[in-house]
């Protein structure tokens, strides 16, 4: 039931036919999801592009960068770009569609043990950029490199449940991955930010190698990577002969070379810049909902929030239409104290917690915390922070609570919320919610932000993924969000959207899939009109 | 003679104590920053074992005397470290960011000198007069608006509006488009400009008044001779410590003018390093902002005392 057909052929046409194919493996996958956006694949996004796509041409396209210090080394990405270039250049196993459940890429299916622990991956026939085939020597090359004990990918942590000394290599196509334990979510980790397949071998990447839609050309670090069309990619061969992706740090600096022509991809831009643009017909401005989670961490395990019902106040002091409207400028949608809105396992149907300042007050007053002081600690860490942790701020002085904002430094933030202070600003790229719950809510998870640890609730996750039944799965999922809905460390408010734009000739730029999902900053797809 | 050798001699003494003491206070101060670039890699995935590891792999976790030791007996090999990001040598950094912002620099430099030399003796022809008041007005007005103002309403104006020049430099060599060099180099222009032709200005007054001039006209010199060879060199001394500082100030690359028109020089390279806590090519560029500053200062100085003699300047 993890598997899923493959969605084309390697030598798929080009054209009509090879939508309809795509379209075949968008709703093969659909059938798997809990039901929420439009399911993955490049599917509905195109449609109302309309036209046929048309080869050729060069599109250029600026992203915020890391200096000189970037690199083409897909397992040490980073950034935004890092990811972008990396899905120009490689591929992964999987990658997540825009419910982040994911969907085959270079595995053309996957099967567990009955026991979920052990999980047989299929390749598809794939080829590198120099013509040698993708095999699984390649795969378990890889995996192995980011999961070097000395090493510090970022994948490596995603990469912790599987026992790398007994997996092997069945034969070229395939590759029989032992888990440390049962973990029926396993193809979460195929699809790991960072997670791609390099050939066998490499180590260095300033001329990289992959299996991607595009091949290498150039690259001056801190500025520009020139890549071109691969002829022979398993998918199809993408439309545009070239791509060039540009740095540009300052958000006005890309809006003005979008505006005047020098690029015709923007990526992340401001909701202000948006709506001044938004409709004026020269640049086509692109959001992408559910993209960031937004909201507030409480530490349960300190005072005040180790007591519950003060926990439970502070959800219900926030307004979450006016932290959206003020903080996100309304671009977003508001939240349900739950991470994952839209995507598999939601639980959409828990009753949307509104403002209800004299139940906040009863509870404080129930715990004993009527006069509350309160710091909260933020920076401008991410978009929007300073801006909403003002207006909680307000919001909390209605219910009698003194919320004190200390601005922190942005370059630290993350570690200094790690570890110190009780109640912080907090948000998070979008992942599954099974990642999410493994990640920072485990009494082992690496980065627990709000502390919270429970044998009980570490037993039910450890229960789902030794259940292979998708619908019990399910229903345990509901249990976890259910206890974190009514009394998480977690005041989810708002879900951001990611803003690009491009010039009005480019087309097929997916409209629903959120930032580091598999159709977000996916060029081999997108045409010039 | 002996008292005028004996003067520069002080004056380089003290540029040679200004630069230790830059040495020594840049890397007490980066040491300062709060986190290091093990704390910024690891950014919203802070967990403190891949911290701990990438600390370790970075040389971190040594003591900071050893590592300012280490740091100040590379220099005189001209070794300032390596970039923690990337491994590669500090000075490679440098000098890949250097071109850009010495071209800007130079480019804005040529363009200054002649227009605020021009613009000051124009408006000290006739104390008062129109052209006087109309160059005052319009210098003070550029000078208060914000070089970042002033970059977007440019490339507002004569990049998306009237298509004439490129918005940015983005994806285009600094040296292949002279074309994308016109607005950074307007913006860089516009308020040095002001302050040194008022300078100037002043300058050229004040000599035009005084009695050495005076003289001059008394022996008979004709009018452009007595402004352009005696009155203008003691107008300038004021004029060239100011310059010295427009240098500094540009090649300290501007940082909002390089991030507007994306043109990657120093200026990026110490944005790109600080959000990095790269903290080597950081101490780096501090060290050679350090030493153009205390150059170009003595510089001017030494200038300014061969220009105008009896004037006591700073030593």
């Amino acid at each position: 039931m993890h598997t899923a057909n493959d969605p084309t052929a390697p030598t798929a046409p080009t054209g009509p036919a090879r939508r309809s194919l795509l379209l075949a493996g968008g709703a093969g996958a659909l059938a798997l999801a809990a039901g929420c956006r439009t399911g993955p694949g490049t599917t509905a996004d195109h449609a109302p592009d309309g036209g046929t796509p048309r080869r050729g041409g060069r599109l250029r396209a600026a992203f915020a960068g890391g200096g000189a210090g970037e690199t083409l080394d897909p397992h040490a990405a980073n950034l935004f770009v890092d990811a972008a270039r990396a899905k120009a250049l490689f591929d992964k196993l999987a990658d997540f569609g825009a419910d982040l459940a994911p969907v085959p890429r270079l595995a053309a299916r996957w099967e567990p043990n009955a026991a979920l622990d052990t999980w047989r991956i299929t390749l598809r026939p794939a080829a590198f950029h120099d013509g040698r085939p993708v095999t699984a020597e390649d795969v378990l090359f890889s995996y192995r490199r980011i999961a070097d004990p000395k090493g510090t990918f970022r994948a490596k942590a995603s990469l912790e449940p599987i026992d790398l000394a007994a997996s092997r290599a069945v034969d070229a196509a395939t590759v029989e991955f032992r888990l440390k334990r049962p973990y029926a979510e396993f193809p979460n980790v195929l699809a790991a930010f960072g997670a791609y397949v390099v050939p066998r071998g490499a180590t260095a990447f300033d001329r990289p190698v992959g299996s991607g839609p595009f091949s290498f050309v150039s690259f001056t670090p801190g500025s520009s990577l020139l890549v071109k069309r691969h002829p022979g990619y398993w998918e199809g061969a993408p439309h545009l002969d070239e791509l060039e992706f540009l740095i540009a740090g300052e958000e006005s600096a890309r809006v003005n070379a979008l505006l005047g022509g020098q690029v015709e991809y923007a990526h992340e831009l401001n909701p202000a810049t948006a709506r001044a643009h938004q409709g004026k017909g020269r640049i086509d401005v692109v959001r992408l909902p559910g993209s960031s989670m937004q909201g507030f961490v409480m530490k349960t395990d300190r005072p005040p929030f180790d007591d519950k019902r003060v926990r439970q106040a502070f959800l219900l002091i926030a307004d979450r239409r006016e932290l959206v409207d003020g903080a996100l400028s309304g671009t977003g949608e508001i939240g349900n104290d739950l991470f994952g809105k839209g995507c598999r396992y939601y639980a959409s149907g828990l009753p949307q917690r509104t403002q209800d300042l004299d139940r906040a007050r009863a509870l404080l007053k129930e715990a004993g915390a009527e006069g509350l002081k309160v710091t909260l600690d933020t920076a401008p860490a991410a978009t929007g922070f300073v801006e909403a942790a003002g207006i909680f701020k307000e919001q909390a002085a209605r219910a009698g609570v003194t919320v004190e904002v200390k601005v922190g430094n942005k370059e630290t933030y993350w570690k200094d919320i790690q570890t110190s202070g009780t109640f912080a600003s907090y948000r998070s790229g979008a992942m599954p919610i099974e990642s999410h719950v493994s990640q920072r809510l485990l009494t082992g998870s690496t980065t627990n932000a709000t502390h919270w640890r429970h044998r009980d609730f570490d037993d039910l996750y450890q229960q789902a993924q030794s259940t292979p039944d998708e619908q019990q799965r399910t229903a345990l999922y509901e249990r976890m969000q259910r206890r974190l809905h009514d009394e998480g460390g977690f005041l989810i408010w708002g879900f951001a959207d990611w803003i690009v734009a491009t010039a009005p000739t480019v087309r097929g730029v997916s409209r629903t899939a959120p930032a580091n999902t598999l159709d977000w900053a996916r060029f081999d797809r997108t045409w010039l009109a | 003679m002996t008292g005028g050798l004996a003067w520069t001699g002080r004056r380089l003494l003290l540029g040679a104590g200004q630069t230790a003491a830059v040495v020594l206070l840049v890397f007490v101060l980066t040491e300062a920053l709060p986190g290091d670039a093990a704390v910024a890699l690891a950014g919203d995935q802070p967990d403190p074992e891949r911290i701990a590891r990438i600390r370790e792999a970075m040389g971190l976790d040594r003591p900071a005397a050893e590592r300012f030791l280490e740091w100040v007996a590379g220099m005189p090999r001209g070794d300032l470290g390596t970039s923690l990001a990337t491994g590669r040598p500090v000075t490679g950094h440098l000098a890949a960011g250097a071109g850009p912002t010495l071209i800007l620099a130079g480019a804005t430099l040529t363009l200054l000198v002649p227009l605020s030399l021009g613009l000051g003796m124009l408006a000290a022809r006739r104390e008062g007069g129109l052209t006087d008041r109309a160059v005052s007005a319009v210098t003070v007005a550029v000078h208060s608006v914000p070089e970042f103002a002033l970059g977007v309403l440019l490339a507002a104006v004569f990049a998306l509006h009237l298509g004439w020049l490129p918005a940015t430099a983005v994806g285009t060599a600094v040296t292949g488009d002279p074309a994308v060099l016109v607005l950074p180099v307007l913006v860089l222009t516009a308020r040095p400009v002001c302050t040194l032709s008022r300078l100037v200005r002043a300058g050229m007054i004040e000599a035009m008044a005084s009695p050495y001039v005076a003289q001059a006209r008394r022996y008979g010199l004709s009018a452009s001779r007595v402004r352009w060879a005696h009155a203008l060199p003691g107008a300038l001394a004021p004029a060239g410590q100011q310059l010295a500082r427009t240098c500094d100030w540009l090649l300290g690359g501007v940082i909002v003018v390089e991030a507007l028109f994306v043109v990657p020089g120093l200026g990026t390279v110490l944005i790109d390093a600080l959000a990095a806590r790269d903290v080597p090519v950081v101490q780096g560029l501090a060290v050679v902002y350090g030493l153009v500053t205390v150059m170009a200062n003595l510089g001017a100085d030494l200038l300014a005392r061969r220009l105008a003699p009896r004037s006591e300047v700073a030593a």
